[in-house]
């Protein structure tokens, strides 16, 4: 009789953590609306909803490219100092026009991904360490191309960064088709099934004649190009070109979003929709936080113990 | 020949294991690789000194020499610890933010004695790495995830220490805990002798204790590890724990020597250290490095550090493409190197 009792305790107690590992990202989100639907003041107005999604743009962008990197067992700490990289690029050839501008800072994020690429897939290094290695030299590179902050004065970027089609800025809906995109090409595509077959065992995807290696460099150079462009974004939003600060912690929050939205880290699976939730998430505690005038030291800890607490209820998930 | 417990050995030892036990298939190509993964970041320090030497009259000064020693000796303490941390197959990148939370904490401290300013950091520090250590090896989290999130936990404590930054302890200049930054013995500053005392008792405990021992097996193979009986858990608690020693008591000294408790230091510090460590041979997959290597790779950096910032026209941020392109080179070099031993 005991050991009934508790074997049903323990299946009911895994079904509750399932549930929660799948649609927890999603109930935090709405907690946190009811929450601020009761509490805050000037919540519930299109205003704050356009600030808040026109914040949390930059992030979701690069967060998609993340979750692929971390899909094929990986991690793209090189994503803050792309978008440096890419607003950096963009300053310099503005005088071209803003089109070939936003080509150029594009590429750049697409060269920095293929290095990344070439050195987890061709030579074996370990993503962490490959990654680390362009954080450090695309910062420089960065800061050397554009030594300190410079105003981007173009209209066409200027309406880019705060225009908007329908009522729905511009950043939202740009961000709301890559996502769209993303999700399509995990899903449907025979490259998202390539993805997902490398995350999960890299020498069974090479023994079932998968191209291992083509499919890692395409991922590192999708979120190289997914940085960029959420850095071209940044940039026409603020105006203004800033090397030094622009997505400096920029990988932590992308990771949050991924790991906060149920993929995990070990590899072989893919939420998008978790992603979208994850980064709104992280965006809406943030506001609450300061909304409810607490200082940016609790908003740091409040996130640092979000993230521990998510990667620590995923972690079943990847013994699968 | 695998990176176990084997290969831990000092780095002649290791030439005489593989003509030794494998007489047929250590080839003169593969010792010399061998070497080359061992040796290699001395070279290239002995090679830029030489460079750097002969180009800038200025470079082998005692000045310069003494500057770059004692701004090399807080980053060599973080990266003490993170050896041990890599050794055992993890990385630790909370390390920037606990150097700066150690330094706030000691010149708060300094107030009261120069036992708290040393002791407090040290406590709050340790505590952060032993979180870290349970959460790693209790929990099984991955190790980058977790200490990314005391990272940013560390820096809003600091945060909050400081109203949001904007207040600066200072550290009395007559007080013991400042000479213990400032002052000099036979020419070199403080701190450089306390950072060689811990690499020697490093380099004791890694190569000549139990725990040491432990430490190479548990990054070799943890389950092999497990199987002979090695406490994996406790093993990796004490590494993070001793990492986060390490950073904290950097940041006192840091905080000793400036008089003053930064608020803004350390970040980036997680990867200098790291950096440092790779291209002193340890392997980031685990069960292979030593402490000398990490004290050459500390050298290295700051001796090219110092370089760019001789050239006059360069601006410091070459040194960050410097440092990323020399981290990749070293990262490949070291992986080629290592497949080439393997396949024999």
């Amino acid at each position: 009789m005991t050991d009934l009792s508790l074997t049903r305790a323990g299946v009911d107690r895994d079904r509750v953590l399932r549930l929660l590992q799948e649609y927890g990202v999603y109930a935090g989100v709405v907690v946190l609306l009811l929450f601020n639907f009761a509490f805050t003041a000037h919540f519930a107005s299109a205003e704050n909803f356009r600030t808040q999604a026109v914040q949390v743009a930059p992030v979701l962008i690069v967060a998609l490219g993340m979750a692929l990197a971390i899909g094929t067992e990986g991690v793209d700490l090189s994503v803050g100092s792309v978008m440096a990289l890419a607003t950096s690029l963009l300053s310099l050839y503005l005088g071209y026009g803003p089109w070939l501008a936003v080509v150029v800072a594009v590429v750049g994020g697409i060269v920095v991904g293929l290095a990344n690429g070439a050195l987890v897939a061709f030579v074996g290094v370990q993503p962490i360490v490959a990654t680390l290695a362009l954080m450090v030299g695309a910062r420089g590179l960065a800061l050397v191309l554009l030594p300190q902050l410079k105003d981007v004065r173009d209209p066409g970027l200027a309406s880019l960064g705060s225009g908007d089609a329908l009522g729905i800025p511009y950043l939202v809906l740009i961000a709301a088709t890559l996502a769209l995109l993303v999700a399509f090409v995990v899903r449907r595509t025979a490259f998202g099934r390539q993805l997902l077959a490398v995350g999960d065992s890299r020498p069974a995807a090479r023994l079932a004649g998968l191209p291992v290696r083509r499919v890692l460099i395409v991922v590192y150079v999708c979120s190289g190009a997914l940085a960029a462009i959420a850095g071209v974004l940044a940039t026409a939003r603020l105006t203004a070109s800033d090397p030094t600060s622009l997505g400096s912690l920029m990988e932590l929050s992308a990771i949050t979003a991924v790991v906060v939205g149920g993929t995990p880290l070990s590899g072989g699976r893919v939420r998008i929709g978790g992603t979208v939730a994850g980064a709104v998430l992280i965006q809406l505690l943030t506001t609450t936080l300061i909304k409810h005038d607490l200082p940016p030291s609790w908003t740091q800890i409040a996130q640092a113990v979000v993230i521990v607490g998510a990667v620590y209820a995923a972690r079943e998930r990847g013994k699968r | 020949m695998t990176t176990g417990t084997g290969e831990a050995t000092m780095g002649t030892d290791t030439a005489a294991t593989l003509t030794d036990g494998e007489p047929l298939g250590a080839s003169r190509s593969e010792r010399l690789s061998a070497l080359a993964q061992q040796h290699g970041a001395l070279v290239t320090l002995v090679v830029a000194m030489l460079v750097a030497s002969l180009s800038f009259d200025t470079f082998l000064t005692g000045d310069n020499l003494e500057n770059m020693a004692l701004s090399s000796a807080f980053l060599a303490v973080v990266a003490l610890g993170m050896t041990f941390v890599i050794i055992t197959g993890g990385i630790d990148l909370s390390v920037g933010s606990l150097f700066a939370l150690g330094g706030v904490l000691a010149a708060w401290g300094s107030r009261y004695g120069t036992v708290v300013a040393l002791l407090l950091p040290l406590a709050v520090c340790g505590l952060i790495g032993l979180v870290n250590g349970l959460l790693v090896a209790r929990s099984g989290l991955a190790p980058f995830i977790v200490t990314l999130a005391a990272m940013l936990g560390a820096r809003g404590l600091l945060l909050a220490l400081t109203d949001e930054g904007s207040r600066t302890y200072l550290v009395a200049k007559d007080s013991f805990f400042a000479k213990l930054g400032q002052d000099s013995l036979l020419g070199v500053g403080v701190p450089v002798w306390i950072t060689l005392a811990l690499f020697v008792l490093g380099a004791v405990v890694l190569r000549r204790t139990r725990f040491g021992q432990y430490v190479y097996a548990v990054g070799g193979n943890e389950d092999a590890a497990a199987l002979m009986g090695a406490p994996v858990a406790r093993t990796k608690v004490s590494v993070y724990a001793l990492s986060g020693l390490c950073a904290g008591l950097a940041g006192a000294l840091n905080a000793a020597w400036l008089v003053s408790g930064v608020t803004i230091l350390g970040s980036g510090m997680e990867l200098e250290a790291i950096s440092a460590v790779v291209i002193g041979g340890c392997l980031l997959t685990g069960g292979f490095g030593y402490l000398s290597g990490t004290l050459v790779g500390v050298a290295l950096l700051k001796v090219i550090q110092n370089v760019i910032n001789q050239i006059g026209s360069l601006d410091s941020a070459y040194q960050q493409v410097v440092s990323g392109a020399f981290l990749a080179v070293v990262v490949v070099a070291q992986t080629w190197l290592g497949r080439r031993q393997r396949v024999l």
